[in-house]
Parts: C-alpha cells; structure tokens; sequence
C-alpha cells in the first residue's frame, strides 16, 4: 500500500498541528508533554482511522463471509505486513500481536521458558530493566530453579559489556535486555550484545525489550540478530493496548501456545484441539482490530516523517535542555551515556521528585517522577526516584524553555 | 526518649483549640479562595509544609511509616487528657503541607471528633481533584491512619 503522508520538509510548528491534543491548556497555560517515554501523543491519522473503523467496517475478522467483517480481516492483515516491513521481519507470520510489551515478554516466559529453562540454567538481564523485562523471568527462574544474573551499569548507566562477558555460560539459555533504557535513555549495543551471546551458543535466546527504541530509531530484526523483539504501539504515536512481538518463526512454530481459545485452534473435539499455525496460535480470543487499524496509521505516519527527521530533532532537543539543565545549580542529570536518547532524569540536591513534578503541572508542563519502573537500577544510583522528561519529535525548544522556566521557579519555591 | 516528654502541636494550634473542627475547616477552605490558581495554592502549601517542624528523627523508621504514600510520610502521636496530638514529616514539602493542613484540624481532639470529623475541605479546596490518584491515595492513607490512631485510644479509653 502506498503511504497516505507524503514527505515535506521538517518543521515543528506543522508537525505539531497533526497532533490535536497538544493545542490544548492545562491550567490556562499551553500543556508541554515531556513524558513520551510513558505514553505518546496521537497524530489525527491515527484518530481518524480508528474513528473510521468502527464507522465503516467494524465486524469480528477471519470468520465472516460478509463484506466489511472480509475487509476488518484485510485491515488487521495488512497491519502485520505493515509491522513486518517496519522492523524488516521475514515474514508476517513472524508478527504476533499482544496487549503491549509487557504481555509480549510475559508471552516468551511462560512459553519459550517454560519449554527451554530447567533447573540450574541462567537467564541474562541487566540492571536498568524496567520491572516488566525482570519480574516475567523471576518467575520463570522461581518456578524452574533457575538463576537470574544481571549484567551491572557504570556510573553514566551504560551496561558494563566485559561483565556481562563474563556472565555468559553453558547455563545460559535466555538474555532480555531493554534496546533503550526508559529511565536512563540509554542505547545498549544490541547488536553487539545478541553477537556476543550467539558466539557462546546458537541456542541461546536472545530478547530485546524494543519499547523505547521502536520510535526513536529504525530497527531491523534481522541485522540485529534478534531471536525476539517486543514494543507497544502506544509509544510510537499508535493506540494503546496493542503490541508486538516478533519472534523467530523455527522458534515460534515449536513454542506451546500461552493462551487457548477461539482462533488459535485448528479442530476442537473433547477428544482433544490441534493448533492453528503461527501467528494465530498465539492470539487466542477476538483481536484488537481497532489497535492494528491504528497501528498501521502511526507507522504509515512515522514513514512519513522518516526516521532522519526524527533523530535531528530529538537529538537538538536532548542537547538543548541537557546544556540549560547544567546551568541550575543542585541538579544532576542520572544517565549521561554516551549513546542516549530523548530522556533526561535528574534529581535536584534536597528536594523531592514529586514535588517538583507537581510544580511543573501547575505550569502546564507533564514529566514523570518516581522510579520508573525501576527500582534496582534507582537503589544502583542511591537515589528514591527522579524527574524524568522525555521528548518527541513533536516538542520545540519553546517548550524546553517553557520547562526550564518552571522548573527554576519550582526550585526557587521548594528551596 | 518517649514521645510523651515532647512538645506537641504548635502555638498557632492553640489559637484553633476555641474552634470546632468544622469552623477550622471552613477557615481553611476560605483561604484557599483567595488563591486564584494551583501555582499559588501550592506555594501556600508549600510555606505550609516548611513551617511543620519538630519531628523527632529517630521516629523515622518504618514502624511510624504511612504505607500508601508515594513518599514517605511518618507519623506519631501522643494522648494528653483525652485529647490526641500529632505530630508528622515527609521527604514532600507539599506532602507535608497537606498533613499540617490535616494536623491543624484534627490537633488535640478527642478521639471521637477526630472519628467523625468529615474533612469536607479537602473536597472544597479543590484539593480531592487535583490531586492525582496516587497523591489523593497518599492523603487518603494519612487520614486512615490518624483515624486509626484515634480508634485506637478510644478502645483502650473504654478498657
């Protein structure tokens, strides 16, 4: 299909009208959205081809012979070849879809891991993951007498690759790691990291927690290397509830299925069910044809833009409020990789995240504070929790300065 | 050192000892209205949060620990007469702003004003909806367990 968007000239101020939500006031003031790494904004492509599913051909998909059920199937279809194109997968039946990220990895546990992880086996994470890409293998490695190793972070949280050489063995049968760290915004070596795994043995399954990557960078399973790679679609300007994950199809096809139900059957008889083939087999139940239809319009929306255009202008806004956050006096930036994306956590010497989350509100401005889903990597930095803002292409410098602004007036209150 | 031999409640708490709670509360949500946006009613949240002070810091420990908060907030209390007093900190200043606002009502009661008290303020503040959620839960948490300490002494009142 031929992408709807054609490709113009970068410019903010026009980008900035796809998205409704962001000519809105919170507090009689302009909102300024600096907390993408949690939610995305929607461009109206997106609104507009959800509103025009349920008004044009909303029917349950696979099983109708009648019209607009053939062209919901065609719709929902069409969004794993959209899918597959996007992160260069082999084949579409690669693409399963989930709930998000979350019951994506959950997905891989409780089927690959089941299957593949016994009693005195490893899996490999690291100390910046988000709780959903640790607790998942806690689990598994309670259930299976297994042993979770972390690869640790150096103080710029970056991952400590020589230790994480180390941890490599012949009980290593799973490492998940996160493509880009939500707290940090840091860029781990994928590639590197599955080469280095695929070195000690073909067996070992590597999976990359693509949540933070999916939008900020162009991803391709197959040069990557990865056995699995997982993302929701509303980090990247789609609806929530839908998510992806790839998988290897060898692997897919002799993994179990996770969840049993209608459409990820062959036969049924009380006598006992065959599968259906992949991806079906893993999508039990009625699908979110609505979040695949929205999908498809976000990534038809991100092809538009073109991941260059994107990259600029993430990379000048990071280097733009990364230069004035320096200048306040106190604060100190957690996470200064080398390799980072759009996300700048700090903490503010004496006083409280919440607190300066608070303040920024009634300045119109969103960030996120806390610990980010990840308290392991909080504790590796001694610190309760940080102010996290994280930009989109959609941000302008304005808005940075709107954000310095309150954030010095908040610090001057709070003080 | 016991909890007893401290000093609790401020002076300015002794200025509301002739008020009811309702009276307290409505004086509350009347200062409120002069503020005209969140900015300001915060930063008086703010002053408020700065001025509660006198927390032993020993008491800084998990036992004294309002669970439910999404920052720490600690607790202690003292009966005098039949009248509970509080005393109370957070690592929030605006988390400790609103538990002054609380102590400030709800100071040297009997356990049986503190259990009927309505606490309609906050609700008339404004500060029930704004608050998101998580803070509200916070706030909520404080209110149960000041509750929870006024049930506490009228039980062992009636032993």
């Amino acid at each position: 299909m031929q992408d709807t968007l054609t490709k113009k000239i970068f410019d903010v101020e026009e980008v900035r009208k796809d998205f409704p939500i962001l000519s809105r006031e919170v507090e009689g003031k302009p909102l300024v959205y600096l907390d993408n790494a949690a939610t995305s904004q929607k461009p109206q492509s997106v609104i507009n081809a959800i509103s025009d599913y349920y008004s044009n051909y909303n029917a349950n998909i696979h099983r109708g012979v009648y019209s607009i059920s053939i062209k919901a199937s065609e719709a929902y279809e069409n969004a794993k070849i959209k899918v597959k194109e996007f992160i260069n997968a082999s084949n579409e039946r690669e693409i399963i879809f989930t709930r998000g990220t979350t019951e994506a990895i959950n997905l891989i546990a409780y089927s690959y891991g089941l299957e593949n992880v016994n009693e005195g086996d490893e899996i490999i994470i690291s100390e910046m993951e988000h709780h959903a890409n640790i607790v998942p293998w806690q689990v598994l490695c309670e259930k299976k007498k297994a042993a979770l190793k972390v690869i640790p972070v150096n103080d710029s949280g970056e991952l400590l690759i020589d230790e994480y050489k180390k941890l490599l063995s012949d009980k290593t049968k799973i490492v998940a790691i996160g493509h880009i760290s939500n707290s940090l915004g840091t860029i781990n070596p994928v590639k590197e990291i599955i080469r280095l795994a695929k070195e000690k043995s073909k067996d070992i399954a590597v999976v990359v927690d693509g949540a933070q990557a999916i939008h900020h960078t162009k991803v391709d399973v197959r040069d990557m290397g990865a056995d699995f790679y997982v993302f929701s679609s509303h980090k990247m300007y789609g609806p929530m509830g839908i998510g992806v994950l790839y998988g290897r199809s060898e692997l897919l096809e002799a993994m179990p299925p996770y969840q049993t139900g209608g459409d990820m059957i062959s036969t049924v008889s009380f006598k006992g069910t065959t599968y259906n083939d992949i991806p079906m087999k893993f999508e039990a139940g009625t699908p979110n044809v609505e979040g695949a239809v929205g999908l498809t319009a976000a990534i038809d929306y991100i092809n538009a833009i073109g991941f260059d255009d994107i990259h600029k202008q993430e990379a000048e806004l990071l280097e733009y409020a990364t230069a004035q956050l320096k200048e306040i006096n106190g604060l100190k930036i957690i996470g200064t990789a080398k390799e980072k994306t759009g996300v700048i956590s700090f903490v503010v010497e004496g006083l409280n995240a919440l607190d300066i989350g608070i303040m920024l509100d009634t300045n119109g401005v969103a960030v996120r504070t806390g610990q980010h889903c990840t308290e392991p990597l909080m504790e590796r930095f001694s610190i309760p929790g940080t102010v996290r803002a994280s930009f989109a292409f959609y941000n302008s410098k304005e808005e940075i300065d709107v954000f310095v602004n309150a954030l010095k007036k908040a610090i001057e209150i709070l003080k | 050192m016991s909890i007893s031999k401290l000093e609790f409640g401020n002076k300015s708490n002794d200025l509301y000892m002739d008020k009811t709670i309702q009276e307290i509360e409505e004086e509350i949500v009347d200062e409120f209205s002069f503020f005209e946006s969140w900015q300001d009613k915060y930063e008086y949240i703010i002053e408020l949060g700065k001025k509660l002070k006198g927390y032993p810091e020993d008491k800084q420990t998990g036992e004294y620990k309002v669970k439910g908060c999404q920052s720490s907030v600690w607790l202690v209390t003292d009966e005098t007469d039949g009248r509970i007093a509080f005393k109370a900190d957070s690592d929030s200043t605006i988390v400790k702003g609103l538990i002054a606002l609380l102590i400030r009502v709800l100071n040297n009661r009997t356990p049986d004003e503190i259990l009927n008290a309505k606490l309609d303020f906050i609700g008339k503040t404004g500060l029930q909806q704004h608050l998101a959620q998580t803070r509200a839960n916070g706030l909520a948490a404080m209110i149960k367990q000041m509750k929870m300490y006024a049930l506490a002494y009228k039980a062992k009142q009636q032993i």
